[in-house]
């Protein structure tokens, strides 16, 4: 193998391949070939950084310099000055929104520096789809360690002690879940990993799919060995093909090694690992309705108990984790439970993969220890507020997770302290929103995506989410009574108390959290027809200022329905009647003469 | 590729993995060539070639090759700086594409420094 003296990482993840990475890594592939560097250079592509904001990410080691949003056109520059010369490219280094200052070394931004890696240690740092960088980095060190040096027992005994819950949502301790399917009698007996990502800006478990699908299957083997299974299903959506195709890849090689297979390192435990690609329903991401969709039935929930660990795929002992939890194990049997245990909180352990959303400047995938405080999640790693407005709420959990404001912002994250206040730790999406969000949007929007997903096997999701929803939008369109706010409220507990499964169970939290934290805002749609972000739009009009508009037309030209009139003598006017409130004219308008109220 | 039956296979996989990714991690024995334009016209690409060739044959993965500007001493230009942890920076000047292999074999592996080429030492 020929040495290599340095190392060219372009990601090419989900969120830098749609912004572009992979032109930027053809055009440094001819580069390299045209400087006859292609012999001491290695180009690498990678899974996801993270800072998808930035990307296309392009990493150069041994430096460790981030380059970002970099285009084609800078290739050639890059390769001149630094590969060449030695020479940082300085504009294209990352810049530090506050103080203007570049920071040229990955480790250094506050991103990263802020960050605690377990889950993500790989991603965006080997190449997701050769074995050989994954086994580099102690890649199946921790499964042949299980397999060959301690007992199942001993196994799950570690998992148990680390303290590691399942990062689906619920926050099951991990370790003991594995028990009862271990304990569960029969001979044939399943683990499934839940790859069912459809939260709304959620990506936390593609990335680790992507970017680094060993650490998966090799989780999966330690719980396999742990649990006595000898068959395994990933269930994932076919919305992800980048996901599937390096899964596919990954397991190929894993087989091809003889760690997938019958008799593994010469041993009696066999283990066979197949993908099964879901159509992306979200109740999917349920566990009985997972399974069902796996037998090829219909994906409804169906009650528990039974439990899958005693009546789980085709009635067999069944334990379900989702992929976050999955990637954890390999480094806790390989680090010890001690170590894992010590990162975190008292009651929730270790670290959380959090995809950072909204209003944000820096939006993208941090893995965090627990315990960190929000503020330190939107404001440090976030880097603050988008364009410098105020902050207003942070959405934790998803579309059944609840809205936190202003004063949950010294909050540490962990299960237990998000569950008080009326959030959920969820798989993991953090939605931040600024002073312009409107909160009773807010929840119809996340009320709106629930109630399509809604399979309609149980009356209170089916009906009541749907009911709910009417109330919003009747409550947004400015028609809403102090009656209806009422009826919300109380069909908002009915259907969390009366759902078959969690799709319904936590579906109204976006309601029930910002009824009690922004009350005043749903009044003020109700008692004074008004929207206090002005995000409503049958609740705001747009009216230009006669004494302001300097008669250029710039308003008229840009209305998409011509419903400006006016000319050179005349101030221009909106026809009410006919405006859509799209507010293309508020943004063309130089002089600021049009106002929303 | 065969089979992978015991620890050792797997240890054995992973050593041969190593340069694959050992370029990205730190803390290791740093060899820096000075690649502006005065160094380049000195010679200096053709010096980096002959310091991977020599590093290469001699199996030594634990050394980072890195490029840098130029620092102002362009008499002596090329200039190599070898930085081993824990010791002081030694700046090697005027150096040949044949004083490579003495460079590797004498400071890197055996830890002596070539002093008829030193031009400079920092802590």
């Amino acid at each position: 193998m020929a040495l290599y003296r340095a190392h060219v990482l372009i990601c090419k993840g989900t969120g830098c391949t749609a912004s572009g990475g992979p032109s930027v890594y053809s055009a440094m592939q001819e580069e390299l070939k045209r400087r006859k560097l292609d012999r001491e250079i290695m180009l690498v592509e990678t899974g996801c950084h993270g800072m998808c904001e930035m990307g296309p990410i392009v990493v150069v080691y041994p430096e460790g310099a981030l380059y970002c949003r970099v285009t084609p056109e800078d290739v050639p520059e890059i390769v001149e000055e630094h590969l060449y010369k030695g020479r940082l490219v300085e504009r294209l280094l990352y810049t530090v929104p506050s103080e203007m200052t570049k920071i040229p070394h990955y480790r250094d931004i506050p991103f990263y520096s802020k960050q605690h890696r377990i889950v993500l240690r790989n991603c965006g740092y080997i190449n997701p789809e050769h074995i050989e960088e994954y086994i580099s980095r102690d890649g199946y060190q921790a499964f042949a360690k299980a397999l060959l040096e301690m007992t199942p027992e001993k196994t799950l005994e570690e998992v148990k002690n680390s303290g590691l819950r399942g990062r689906g949502g619920a926050g099951f301790p991990t370790g003991l879940k594995w028990e009862f399917a271990r304990k569960a009698p029969g001979d044939k007996k399943y683990i499934i990993c839940n790859a069912d990502e459809g939260d709304p800006g959620a990506f936390m478990d593609r990335s680790v799919l992507e970017g680094d699908p060993h650490s998966l299957i090799e989780g999966m083997l330690l719980g396999a060995y742990a649990i006595g299974a000898d068959e395994g299903y990933i269930y994932c959506r076919a919305e992800y093909p980048l996901a599937i195709k390096r899964l596919k890849n990954a397991i190929a090689q894993a087989e091809e090694l003889g760690l997938l297979g019958d008799r593994i390192m010469g041993t009696d435990f066999s283990f066979h690992l197949h993908i099964k690609e879901g159509a992306g329903a979200f109740v999917c991401g349920e566990e009985t309705a997972l399974m069902a969709s796996i037998e090829g039935k219909r994906g409804m929930p169906t009650p528990r108990p039974p439990f899958p660990a005693q009546h789980g795929l085709w009635g067999k002992p069944t334990n379900i984790n989702n992929v976050e939890t999955w990637a954890n194990v390999p480094q806790i049997i390989l680090n010890g439970a001690e170590w894992y245990s010590s990162i975190g909180t008292e009651k929730s352990k270790g670290t959380k993969v959090f995809a950072l959303t909204g209003k944000v400047k820096n939006t993208g995938l941090i893995e965090v220890p627990m315990g960190i405080t929000i503020r330190e999640i939107v404001f440090e790693l976030g880097g603050g507020i988008l364009n410098d407005k105020g902050f207003k709420a942070v959405q934790v959990g998803g579309p059944s997770g609840g809205c936190l404001t202003e004063e949950h912002l010294d909050l540490p994250v962990d299960y237990e302290s998000l569950t008080a206040a009326g959030a959920i730790m969820g798989s993991g999406g953090l939605v931040v929103m600024d002073e312009d969000t409107c909160m009773v949007d807010v929840s119809k929007f996340f009320l709106e995506f629930t109630q399509r997903e809604s399979c309609g096997k149980c009356v209170p999701c089916r009906e009541g989410t749907k009911q709910m929803l009417l109330l919003l939008e009747k409550i947004t369109r400015g028609e809403g009574t102090m009656e209806d706010l009422e009826t919300l409220e109380e069909l908002a507990q009915m259907v969390k108390r009366m759902s078959l499964c969690g799709l319904g169970q936590t579906a109204p939290n976006p309601v029930l959290t910002t009824l009690q934290y922004f009350r005043d805002e749903y009044e003020a749609h109700i008692k004074d027809r008004e929207c206090p972000a002005k995000a409503c739009a049958a609740l705001i009009a747009y009216t230009i200022d006669p004494e302001a508009c300097k008669k250029c037309g710039l308003c008229a030209k840009n209305c998409p329905v011509n419903c400006i009139s006016g000319d050179r003598q005349t101030p221009y006017k909106i026809d009410q009647e006919r405006c859509i409130k799209c507010g293309t004219c508020l943004e063309v308008c130089p002089f600021n003469a049009v106002h929303k109220d | 590729m065969p089979k992978i039956t015991s620890l050792e296979d797997l240890r054995k996989i992973k050593e041969q993995a190593k340069d694959l990714t050992s370029a990205r991690s730190g803390g290791k024995t740093r060899i820096i060539v000075g690649m502006g334009t005065c160094g380049i016209a000195a010679g200096a690409r053709d010096v980096m070639t002959a310091i991977l060739a020599e590093l290469d044959k001699r199996g030594l993965k634990e050394v980072t090759v890195e490029t840098t500007g130029c620092i102002g001493m362009c008499q002596k230009e090329p200039l190599v700086d070898v930085i081993r942890p824990g010791e002081p920076r030694i700046t090697y000047g005027n150096v040949e594409p044949k004083d490579a292999a003495r460079i590797v074999v004498e400071h890197l592996v055996n830890g002596n420094v070539v002093e008829d080429k030193v031009v400079g030492r920092t802590d």
